[in-house]
């Protein structure tokens, strides 16, 4: 095994472990890298963790690389539960939470986007405020993106500028999905939220506000290498808008 | 509360209190001057609300943070994890 002992018995007051959930879908080139780079991190800060991969019956073989990595890192840092096939992000959390053996949860994207030498700043800032959950912002301090052109940086400010109006939500950044919860804070809002893509990920904080639940901030940097394939198309925007007013109306 | 009621609150005591003015609907015979200054208010603010978003959203997208060093070193790692991960026994 690797040698992620060193520092953990002087880090771990309190019993703290961190659960994080890595939903996949096709990411066989990234996943091994994501872990690396979590395996890293964890080790260097000290913190107790354990990885959840969801794969969601991937064609390319993602599950097969990731019962590799596990016999590399073993299997009390790397779990994996799979599903048969392609299911929402919100039943991902749900079927997740339910093998998570820490008392936070960790969410990110698999795509290398979030990179994990953030989790160790979201956890001391959790720890400082004592928040229920901690979201990562590319909008405020020294948050921001890599890969974006005129265009979607415009839309996402806009977007960013109409639902800060409308919900005043109290945090910057909605539609980021790199978080840390409590664990039965993430369970409650999953719970209770019924809306999809995006809009999923803004239900989840207003619904914490809602809830009186606390909620920290800490900057991120998004690097995103997806973009150049999958531009944002009218579509995505329409389903946005129309998320964005239920919200309005309903919360 | 839902924040489309809020909304809907908010704009009804603006509406009425204007409307209350403009067209001096308590009869408070009030001078000439206060409704020839109510009477545009509205229109006012939305205009002024329109400049505001215009210029927030113009000055968000100006200083959007271009995160340059952090896709670099991105990439330093993921050589490096490659690296490691083969020594490791991963076959990719």
């Amino acid at each position: 095994k690797v040698g992620l002992e060193r520092r953990r018995s002087s880090r771990t007051r309190r019993g703290d472990k961190y659960s994080v959930l890595l939903p996949t879908y096709n990411e066989r080139e990234n996943l091994p890298l994501i872990i690396w780079l979590l395996v890293k991190y964890f080790g260097d800060s000290g913190y107790d963790f354990e990885i959840i991969v969801i794969d969601d019956g991937s064609p390319d073989g993602t599950l097969q690389v990731a019962e590799q990595l596990q016999k590399i890192y073993g299997e009390d840092r790397i779990l994996l539960r799979p599903r048969a096939k392609k299911l929402g992000l919100g039943t991902a959390y749900i079927h997740g939470i339910q093998h998570a053996t820490g008392n936070f949860v960790i969410i990110m994207d698999a795509d290398l986007s979030h990179h994990p030498k953030f989790i160790p700043r979201f956890i001391e800032k959790q720890k400082e405020g004592g928040y229920d959950l901690v979201s990562g912002t590319r909008y405020r301090g020294d948050g921001g993106v890599y890969g974006w052109d005129l265009r979607r940086k415009l839309i996402s400010r806009g977007a960013n500028f109409l639902t800060q109006v409308l919900l005043r939500p109290g945090a910057s950044d909605l539609t980021g999905s790199f978080r840390l919860y409590k664990k039965e804070v993430l369970e409650r809002l999953v719970e209770r939220c019924v809306s999809k893509g995006y809009v999923f990920q803004m239900e989840m904080i207003v619904r914490a506000r809602q809830l009186g639940y606390s909620v920290g901030e800490v900057p991120i940097s998004f690097v995103d290498r997806v973009y150049g394939e999958s531009k944002l198309g009218g579509n995505e925007i329409v389903s946005f808008v129309k998320g964005l007013l239920t919200l309005f109306a309903t919360t | 509360m839902t924040k489309l009621l809020e909304w809907l609150l908010g704009v009804s005591f603006v509406g009425i209190a204007w409307g209350l003015v403009t067209f001096d609907l308590l009869d408070l015979q009030l001078p000439s001057v206060c409704k020839e200054v109510a009477w545009p208010i509205p229109v006012y603010l939305l205009v002024v609300f329109g400049c505001y978003s215009l210029a927030t959203v113009g000055y968000r997208v100006a200083t959007f943070n271009d995160c340059e060093d952090a896709a670099k070193e991105l990439q330093a790692q993921i050589k490096e994890a490659k690296e490691d991960l083969k020594q490791k026994g991963l076959k990719m």
